[in-house]
C-alpha cells in the first residue's frame, strides 16, 4: 500500500487558490524533499495534510494508507500516524511541556490500544529521547515553547516526533534558523526514525539539510504546482542556479 | 423588585431579633442592624451594584439555622480535600464544629461564638454603613474565627466553611491580626456538603501590622447552586505585605468585594483573582485599593473564564491620595470567553490625585487561540481536552501564585474538574 497518494489537489485559503493541482505519491520508507520559492504553497500543503482549518480542499483527493484523509480531524490524523513539525511552533503559556508531551503520547498510545504511561514511565521514555536531540532538561518544566530559542523550538518538534513515532512525517523548514551543530542534532533525531515503514516529506530551502537527511526524490513547488521532480542532484542544481531556470522552463 | 428586597430585608431583620447573639457579637449586631434597617438590600441604582441584580437572591426565603448539622470528618474531607493545614477549623452552616479541629500551629485560632469579648478589630475595617451585605452580616453573624498570626508560621491555617442544609444562610465573620513581623498563610475554604442551595455571606477583616506578611486565600468552590457574597476589608501598615488570592470556581451568584487600605509607607498589596463563570452563573468582583500614604505598591491580576451563558463583572478601583507620591499600582484583568453566550463587564477605575506615581492598567477579552488549539490537536490531543488544557493554562498564572505548590496543584485540578463537569461550549 502507498503511504500517501495525492491526486490533482486544489486548495484555497479564503478566496485565494493556493494549491493548483498537485500530484504526489510517497511509498513506505521513502523520503521526499520539497523545495520552492517563498509563498509557493509548501506550508499550505503541509497544513492541508495535517488538517489545518484555514485551508479548504476544493478538488482532488488525498489518500493516507488508503484512507480518505479529509474525513479525519487533526487529532485523528495524528493518532493515525501523521506528524507535522511546525515551521513556527506555537508558544502556549501555562501548560508545561512535560504535561503536554505526556498527554499527547498517551492519547496516541490509547488509540493504538496500548496502555497509558504513568508519570514515572513517561519520564524514563522522554529522558532517553531528550538525549538524542540534546535537549536541556529544564525545557520540560517550562511552558510549551514559551521563551524557547528558535533552535530549542525545533528540537522540541523533533523530540515530539521521536516520542510519538509517526508513520508519515512532514517537516516544514525544521532546519531554518539552526546553527550547524543544531542542524546535525536535529537531523540525527530525524534519521533515528528512518525505517522501511516510515515516510517523510521534508520541506526545506537548503540543500545542506539534504546532506544529512538524504532524500529519494526532490520536488520543486512553484505557484501551487509541482513543476519539477528529480533525484537529490536536483537540490544541488537549485542551490547553484536558483529557481528562475525551472520557472522559465516550465512556462 | 423593590418589594422583594423589602420583604427580604424584613425577613432578615426578624431573624436578628430571634435570639441573643454570643457576647462577642452583641455590639456589632446592634450597630449593624441599625445600618441594615436604614439601607436595606442594594438595588441596581446604586453604583456599586449597577451590573448585579440581587433579585434572585432576595427572592429565596433563607433560613437561619441554630442547630447545625454534625457531619462526620470524612464528609468534610470529601469536599475540602486536600485538607491543607494543621490549623484546621470547620464551620457548618456558619456554626463552629468543635470535633473537627486540627492541631494548632504557631497561629492562634479562637472561635468568635465562644469568645467572651469582641476582638478590637471586629467591625473596625468593614463598614456596615457603606456596604449592605456587611450590615447584613453584622446583624446576623453568630460565629466565626479570630486568627492571630505570630512569628513565622510555616503551617497554613485552614478554615472550612461548609454549607449543609438546603436554603440555609450563614453569615460567618473572620478577624485576622497579622502581628508585627509575622509570616503566615490563611485559607478560607467555602464548600458545599451536599450540593444544596445555600447562601453564604461572609465578612473578613484583616490587619497587617508593620513588617508582617500574610497570604490570604479565599476559595469559593461550593458549586453551581450556591449564592456567595464575600467582603474582605484589609489594612496594611508600614512595610507590611498582604497577598490575597480570591479563587471563585462556579456558583449561581458570586459577589466578592475586596478593599485594602495601604496605610503605612512601604506597604504592599498583591491581589490575585481567578473566577470561573459556569452555566447561568453570575460572578462579580469589586476591588478597591487605597494608596493613602507615599511609597506603597499594589499589584492586581484578576483572570476570568466564562462559559455557557455566565456573566462576569469586574470593577477595579484604585485611589491614590494627593500626598501618596511614589505610589506604584498595576492592574490587569484578562478574560477568556469560551462560549458565545458568556459575557463580561470589565472596567478599571483609576482615581489618581498625586503626580509622581507609576500606574498602569489593562483589561482584555479574548477567546482560545485557534493556532494553539490546532497545535495541541495535531499532537493527538482531542479537541475537548485541548480546550481544557489551554483554559487551565490561562488560569495557571493566578493559580501558580498560590502560597503552597500543593495548593496550586489541587486548585488546578478542581478548576479543570468544574470546567469539565459543567462547561458547555457553543
Ligand atoms: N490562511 C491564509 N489566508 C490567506 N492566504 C494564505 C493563508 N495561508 C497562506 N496564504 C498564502 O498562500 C501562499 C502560500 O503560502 P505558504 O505559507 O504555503 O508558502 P510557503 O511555500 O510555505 O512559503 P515560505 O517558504 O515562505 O514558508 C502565500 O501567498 C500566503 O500568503
Ligand atoms: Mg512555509
Amino acid at each position: 500500500m502507498t503511504m500517501l497518494e495525492i491526486e490533482n489537489l486544489h486548495a484555497t485559503a479564503g478566496d485565494a487558490e493556493i494549491l493548483k493541482g498537485i500530484d504526489l505519491t510517497i511509498r513506505p520508507g521513502e523520503i521526499h524533499a520539497i523545495m520552492g520559492p517563498n509563498g509557493s504553497g509548501k506550508s499550505t500543503l503541509a497544513g492541508v495534510l495535517s488538517g489545518r482549518a484555514a485551508f479548504e480542499v476544493t478538488k482532488g483527493s488525498i489518500l493516507y494508507q488508503g484512507k480518505n484523509l479529509q474525513e479525519l480531524d487533526p487529532e485523528q490524523r495524528a493518532r493515525e500516524g501523521i506528524f507535522l513539525a511546525f515551521q513556527y511552533p506555537v508558544e502556549i503559556p501555562g501548560v508545561t511541556n512535560n504535561y503536554f508531551l505526556k498527554a499527547s503520547l498517551n492519547a496516541i498510545r490509547t488509540h493504538r490500544g496500548e496502555e497509558e504511561l504513568d508519570a514515572m514511565d513517561f519520564l524514563s521514555v522522554v529522558k532517553e529521547k531528550m538525549k538524542i536531540v540534546e535537549m536541556p532538561k529544564d525545557l520540560m518544566g517550562r511552558s510549551i515553547n514559551e521563551g524557547f530559542s528558535g533552535g530549542e523550538k525545533k528540537r522540541n518538534e523533533v523530540l515530539q516526533m521521536l516520542l510519538l513515532e509517526p508513520k508519515l512525517m512532514v517537516l516544514d523548514e525544521t532546519d531554518s534558523g539552526l546553527d550547524i551543530d543544531a542542524l546535525r542534532v536535529v537531523a540525527t533525531g530525524v534519521n533515528h526514525l528512518r525505517s522501511p515503514e516510515r515516510s517523510m516529506l521534508v520541506i526545506t530551502h537548503y540543500q545542506r539539510l539534504l546532506d544529512y537527511i538524504v532524500p529519494d526524490v526532490v520536488h520543486v513547488l512553484s505557484e501551487g504546482r509541482i513543476v519539477r521532480s528529480g533525484g537529490r542532484e536536483l537540490a544541488l542544481e537549485l542551490e547553484e542556479k536558483g529557481y528562475g531556470w525551472i520557472e522559465e522552463a516550465g512556462a | 423588585m423593590k418589594d422583594a428586597l423589602q420583604s427580604a430585608q424584613a425577613r432578615f431583620l426578624a431573624q436578628a431579633t430571634e435570639r441573643i447573639p454570643p457576647p462577642a457579637f452583641v455590639e456589632l449586631r446592634r450597630e449593624a442592624t441599625a445600618a441594615f434597617t436604614d439601607r436595606g438590600l442594594p438595588t441596581m441604582k446604586q453604583e456599586e451594584w449597577r451590573h448585579t441584580n440581587i433579585a434572585h437572591l432576595a427572592g429565596i426565603e433563607w433560613a437561619a439555622l441554630h442547630e447545625p448539622l454534625a457531619p462526620p470528618r470524612s464528609a468534610i474531607e470529601d469536599v475540602a480535600t486536600p485538607i491543607f493545614a494543621c490549623g484546621l477549623e470547620v464551620f457548618i452552616d456558619g456554626h463552629h464544629h468543635p470535633e473537627l479541629h486540627g492541631s494548632p500551629g504557631a497561629s492562634e485560632v479562637e472561635t468568635l461564638g465562644s469568645t467572651p469579648a469582641p476582638p478590637a478589630l471586629l467591625g473596625r475595617l468593614a463598614d456596615a454603613k457603606a456596604h449592605p451585605f456587611v450590615a447584613l452580616n453584622g446583624a446576623l453573624a453568630c460565629d466565626g474565627a479570630r486568627v492571630r498570626v505570630h512569628g513565622d508560621d510555616p503551617r497554613a491555617v485552614h478554615l472550612v466553611f461548609a454549607q449543609g442544609s438546603e436554603d440555609a444562610a450563614s453569615h460567618p465573620r473572620v478577624v485576622i491580626d497579622a502581628e508585627r513581623g509575622s509570616r503566615g498563610t490563611i485559607i478560607l475554604d467555602h464548600v458545599s456538603l451536599a450540593g444544596a442551595r445555600h447562601f453564604a455571606n461572609s465578612v473578613v477583616e484583616v490587619e497587617i501590622a508593620e513588617e508582617a506578611s500574610l497570604d490570604l486565600v479565599i476559595l469559593q468552590r461550593a458549586g453551581g447552586t450556591s449564592f456567595h457574597v464575600g467582603h474582605v476589608a484589609g489594612r496594611v501598615e508600614r512595610n507590611g505585605r498582604l497577598r490575597t488570592h480570591t479563587i471563585s470556581l462556579g456558583g449561581r451568584f458570586v459577589r466578592n468585594d475586596l478593599e485594602v487600605v495601604l496605610a503605612g509607607e512601604g506597604a504592599e498589596c498583591t491581589m490575585n483573582g481567578l473566577y470561573l463563570g459556569l452555566g447561568e452563573g453570575l460572578i462579580d468582583n469589586h476591588t478597591w485599593v487605597d494608596h493613602a500614604v507615599p511609597h506603597c505598591t499594589s499589584r492586581e491580576l484578576y483572570k476570568g473564564v466564562l462559559t455557557g451563558s455566565a456573566r462576569g463583572v469586574f470593577r477595579g478601583r484604585v485611589v491614590v491620595r494627593p500626598d501618596a507620591q511614589k505610589s506604584e499600582a498595576t492592574q490587569s484583568n484578562p478574560n477568556l470567553l469560551l462560549s458565545d453566550g458568556a459575557e463580561i463587564d470589565t472596567k478599571p477605575q483609576l482615581e489618581i490625585y498625586a503626580n509622581d506615581v507609576k500606574c498602569s492598567h489593562g483589561a482584555a477579552i479574548g477567546r482560545l487561540d485557534p493556532e494553539s488549539l490546532f497545535y495541541l490537536r495535531s499532537r493527538g490531543i482531542g479537541e475537548d481536552e485541548a480546550r481544557g488544557l489551554l483554559t487551565r493554562g490561562f488560569a495557571a498564572e493566578v493559580l501558580s501564585a498560590l502560597p503552597e505548590p500543593s495548593l496550586a496543584e489541587a486548585m488546578s485540578a478542581v478548576f479543570l474538574e468544574k470546567l469539565e463537569a459543567t462547561g458547555q461550549r457553543t
